[in-house]
Formats: structure tokens, sequence, C-alpha cells
């Protein structure tokens, strides 16, 4: 229960500092995405503001190991490098530098009532709908696969 | 040539700090990552068990607008991009962001604050992939 009002909390505050740092603003984001033309580098100092705090936050978890509540902290294990990783970046680039608008600022500008917030975050929930059936399908095959070999072992 | 027009460094550094403290707290209290593609996405995979703290994180998330605009007034947002090509845009957002594990919250921010190579890569990509697709529409289509 503890857990949920602190997810309520910390999404909140999450928004809070996206609408404070400008990036709910898809035209500042596309003006820093614009190197070439009149660039404002705003959304590096965003991150940096985030990262200055993230640091610190993910140093104390790796050595903690645990939440202040004495529950496991799982952190992501994989290192490698895969075309998946790559290919899926270089297509989220692509939606980023057509609208301005990443995941977050997406959800936010939708519940603030902007309509291309909107359309953006539906299409987006069905980007990642599709992402689910087509990982279940791939996962429904290995599965196959992998019987199919263990009945030729067998044999 | 920087805008200094533009250019707000100390609401965007401020802000930046604000996402950082959201997302320390979740990580040391909650033991999650505020990564929005990934809490999004497994929304909607319906995993058993996990499905409440995702719940009221994009809650938070949705509320802020609202919070905001009660003690003031929202700043004001510009969206040039056509319905269409929105739509077009967040379709390849979340297919991309879901196969890619991440996007600016989860690789961007979480994932260089602890050091990840992987994130590091897929940040470098996901920017300048923007970046050559802006250049692509405002400089090169005219």
């Amino acid at each position: 229960m503890l857990i949920i009002l602190v997810a309520l909390f910390s999404g909140l505050v999450f928004g809070l500092g996206l609408i404070l740092s400008g990036m709910t603003d898809p035209a500042k984001v596309l003006s820093f995405l614009d190197v070439t033309g009149s660039w404002d580098p705003s959304l590096m100092f965003v991150m940096l503001g985030a990262i200055s705090i993230g640091f610190f936050a993910f140093r104390i978890a790796k050595q903690r190991g645990r939440t202040l509540l004495s529950t496991p902290i799982p952190l992501p294990g994989s290192r490698t490098i895969d075309l998946r990783l790559i290919l899926g970046s270089l297509l989220f680039g692509v939606g980023w530098g057509l609208s301005g608008i990443c995941p977050g600022p997406g959800l936010v500008l939708a519940a603030s009532g902007e309509v291309g917030g909107v359309i953006f975050v539906v299409a987006m929930l069905l980007g990642m709908f599709i992402f689910d059936w087509l990982e279940k399908r791939r996962q429904a095959e290995l599965n196959l696969h992998h019987r199919q070999q263990e009945n030729i072992e067998k044999k | 040539m920087i805008d200094w027009q533009s250019f707000t460094p100390i609401s965007a550094f401020g802000g930046g700090m604000v996402i950082g403290l959201a997302t320390a707290l979740l990580l040391l209290v909650a033991g999650r990552i505020a990564g929005i593609s990934g809490i999004v996405g497994g929304l909607i995979g319906l995993r058993k068990g996990d499905f409440a703290w995702r719940a009221a994180f994009v809650g938070g998330l949705l509320l802020a607008p609202w919070l905001w605009r009660w003690l003031g007034e929202l700043p004001p947002v510009h969206i040039e991009t056509g319905h269409a090509l929105l739509a077009l845009a967040g379709l390849v957002v979340g297919i991309g962001t879901r196969y890619g594990s991440g996007c600016t919250s989860g690789h961007g921010v979480c994932g260089l604050s602890r050091l990840s190579p992987r994130s590091m890569v897929a940040t470098v990509l996901f920017m300048s992939m923007g970046m050559a697709v802006v250049y692509f529409i405002r400089h090169s289509l005219g």
C-alpha cells in the first residue's frame, strides 16, 4: 500500500518537474533537436539536473541493494548492446524528431487536454500494444521450436 | 547558433532536479525505476502483481497538470506537427521505446545516472536520430 502511495506521489512530482523544466512544450524540445538552426540547449540542462540527483540515488541503491523499507531493488542486469536496443532507440528517435514529444511529456500534454497530446498518446499505446502482441507471438514460436527440439532429442 | 531568447537554463536545471527527486524517491522507497515507457508498457502487458504501482505512478503524472493549473497557469504549449504525423510519431515512439527498453527517462535519466553502457548507446542513438529527423524536415525539405 505504501509503495502505491509513493508511486502516486513520485509520478505527481515527476510531472510537475516536467512542466517546470519546459519539456512539456514540444516546440522547445524540437528547438533542442534543431542543432543547426536556432538552438535551445535547455533539454541538456534538464538531463543534467535530473542526473545530478539520480547519480547519487543510484549509487546509494547499488551500495545498499535494498530500499529504505528493506525490500530488494531489482536493477536491470542486461549489459549486451543488441539489435533490439539499437533499432528500437533509432525508431524512438524518429518519432521524437517528428513530434518533439516523448512518453512522459506526451502523457502530461494529453492530461492537460491538448488534442495533439491525446492523439500522440493513443497512437503510442497502440504501438506498445503491437510490441506486446509481436513479443507474445515470438515467445510462442520460440517455445514451440524448443519443444520440437526436445522431441527430436528424445527420439 | 544558440537561441538566447528561448534558452531557460535555470528552470530547466531546476525542473530536472525535481524529476531527479521523483526518480530517487521511487527508487529508494519503492525500489522501482522511473522509466515512463517501461511503466506504461507494463500496464499494457497486464502482468499480474505489479499493476497497482504502475497505475498509481501514471495517475500521479496525469494529475500534475491539474495540480499546476489549480495553483496557477500552465506554461504555453506549441504543437506544430499535424495530426496524422503526430499519430505516426506516437506509434513509432510506442514500438521503439518498448524494443529499445526505454525512453528519455529510463535511458536518458536513470540509465545515464547509473552509468549503464546500454543506456549511453540508446541515448546517443535516439538523440542523434531525433536531430537528423529535425534537420531533414526543417533544413533539407525547406
